[in-house]
């Protein structure tokens, strides 16, 4: 700015303000970049030390109640514990893996249909965002009415096609695979958009080479489309599994605290919740939350590693 | 401009070739054009019915509700939005909702924007890796050190913590967007701009920033419906004067027996905004969401 507009102010304060000009001008780099940095990490490297810290230590009750250092007594504890964490690790995976495939699934097919340009395109994008946008809380009391075994539509619809009601959400079983169809529900649209912002990116002339060499449509897809549609495939897993694995809202807001009197639907997530909030257990959680974490950095490792296979 | 020839003199014939292969195999048979049509009504419904049930129940009376013959053939009540609406002080509920998200969105937007143009012409990966970090790390194990902190600085319940704690989720939103428009903006305007006189900052300000309006709105509008739509953050650092709309319908249930009429006017109301706001700025929203999912 400085060099464009002359310096009418007194030399001096001028001097010192193109001297910060040329000053900020150097060092823009750190500039513009520290403090968005200074407060992510402020947020995260204080909290996570002290979560690392507290899942030493026998703390409960409150955080400012005398705890005392016990080493890794809590992971051992959590470690060896079939009642509530092995269960949680087991439905976290199953959910986050079973959505996942779903999700994939569909919105592969879905993002097929809508590849070509079509008459009402516009209103099936509409139709696409909704469930997208919609706040997950309010998402999950919806589907709490829908569900309900005595007044919910899902049992009408059942109903009218002669199948006998089922208890969704209130089953033992039957809960679980209930909040992955929401999840599906919900998340199945941001897949279709990315495989669609791929799709519409592929040249066409490898699907056209291998029309004119007379491959169906079947082999079209699977052989030309799809090995080119990976590294976006891979994206779109690793974006919507790192939320799946920390699913919580709809999860909270359908079953409550514990997943449920039977604690149906208690991922990782809501059991270190539960832990933290419900009953004040922070050194348990902690601990819980270390190794929730390096599942996730593990997972997420592992496939930005087959991003990078695949993409070569 | 040999090569523009070459290239359109390469183009002829497979564009002859593309129209001889129309001619011998239909690109879509009818047959197909049907199917597609069936599976794209049942997508829509599939993805409208359940918004649509919940719309349908808000307006209906509870005894309607546990009537099946009353699905869709019932009388319109508008009760069940006086009663959340007045008697539940969502208008409340909704400003704090407006107003932590609205905060938090500006603020992230004058720490992330600047931050992810470094990022993006200076390479920062490592650097861009922090940032993108709180969106992978789980909220609970920064909410026990965040409660106790920030409840030893009197601040729980206060507004200035619900806004830190949603900046969380929409700075690393908008660092990851606005780095990959940053990405596609050619270097070579600021270069020529630093070449007639201006100071790098200047070319940033004057050239870079009036350029990435459409990217600074779909980061924005991203970060604002993910602020709205959060719900565990709140739950725990919000206080009775500054809840925000998830946590009331969340509390809504709490009661002995469920007020299915009122919860699903409740619903309505928290996500009807939001919808809106998406439906005219759909492009934006689809641009954002799927920002750098298509590069290598």
């Amino acid at each position: 700015m400085s060099v464009l507009t002359p310096a009418r102010t007194s030399g001096q304060s001028a001097r010192s303000r193109d001297n910060f000009s040329a000053w900020a001008n150097r060092h823009r780099k750190w500039l513009f970049a520290a403090p968005a940095m200074i407060f992510v990490g402020l947020l995260i490297v204080f909290p996570l030390a002290w979560t690392l810290y507290l899942s030493l230590t026998d703390s409960q009750g409150s955080v400012r109640a005398a705890s005392d250092f016990v080493g890794f007594e809590n992971y051992l504890t959590v470690l060896t514990d079939t009642e509530r964490f092995w269960p949680a690790v087991g439905r976290t995976v199953s959910f986050t893996l079973v959505a996942l495939v779903c999700e994939v699934v569909l919105g592969m097919c879905i993002a097929l249909l809508l590849w070509r340009p079509f008459r009402g395109e516009k209103w099936v994008r509409v139709a696409i965002l909704l469930p997208l946008v919609a706040t997950p809380v309010a998402v999950g009391m919806m589907w709490r009415l829908i569900f309900d075994p005595n007044i919910g539509f899902a049992n009408q619809l059942l109903g009218l096609v002669g199948i006998p009601p089922q208890p969704w959400l209130s089953g033992q079983d039957s809960a679980l695979p209930t909040t992955i169809f929401m999840d599906v529900w919900q998340w199945t649209p941001m897949v279709v958009l990315i495989l669609l912002a791929g799709l519409t990116s592929l040249s066409e002339e490898p699907d056209e080479a291998a029309r004119m060499d007379g491959a169906n449509a079947f082999q079209r897809f699977f052989f030309v489309t799809l090995p080119l549609m990976m590294p976006t495939v891979i994206v779109a897993i690793l974006l919507r599994g790192i939320d799946a694995l920390k699913t919580f809202d709809i999860l909270y807001a359908t079953k409550g605290k514990g997943g449920g009197s039977f604690h149906e639907v208690e991922t990782l997530n809501v059991y270190a919740y539960g832990l933290s909030f419900d009953y004040n257990q922070y050194g348990l959680s902690s601990a819980v939350l270390i190794l929730f974490f390096m599942i996730i950095i593990g997972s997420m490792w592992l496939l930005t590693m087959r991003k990078k296979a695949v993409s070569k | 401009m040999t090569v523009l020839h070459e290239n359109t003199e390469s183009q002829t014939p497979a564009s002859q070739r593309r129209g001889t292969a129309r001619r011998r195999k239909p690109l879509r048979s009818n047959g197909y054009k049907v199917f597609r049509f069936a599976a794209l009504v049942a997508v829509v419904l599939f993805l409208i019915a359940p918004l649509f049930w919940m719309l349908l129940a808000s307006f209906k009376t509870n005894v309607d509700i546990y009537d099946a013959g009353k699905s869709f053939l019932f009388t319109p009540t508008a009760e069940n939005y006086a009663n959340v609406l007045q008697r539940n002080n969502y208008f409340v509920f909704i400003f704090n909702s407006f107003w932590v998200a609205f905060v938090s969105t500006a603020l992230s937007l004058v720490l992330g924007v600047p931050a992810a143009y470094a990022m993006s012409r200076f390479t920062m990966h490592r650097s861009a890796l922090v940032v993108l970090m709180a969106r992978v790390i789980p909220g609970v194990s920064l909410l026990v050190p965040w409660y106790y902190v920030f409840s030893n600085l009197k601040m729980v319940g206060g507004f200035e913590v619900l806004i830190l704690s949603h900046m969380f989720v929409a700075l690393p939103l908008i660092v990851y967007i606005m780095m990959s428009y940053f990405d596609s903006l050619p270097i070579e305007l600021e270069e020529s701009a630093q070449v007639d006189g201006l100071t790098p900052i200047g070319a940033f300000r004057h050239i870079t920033l009036p350029l990435s309006v459409a990217g600074m709105a779909t980061a924005g509008i991203l970060a604002f419906i993910f602020s709205w739509n959060n719900f565990m953050f709140a739950l725990v650092l919000s206080g009775s004067k500054t809840k925000t709309l998830p946590v009331a319908i969340f509390d809504f249930v709490s009661y002995a027996s469920i007020d299915w009429g009122g919860l699903m006017a409740a619903a309505t109301v928290v996500t009807i905004p939001i919808m809106i706001i998406a439906l005219f700025t759909q492009k934006y929203i689809v641009s954002g969401l799927t920002a750098g999912a298509t590069k290598g």
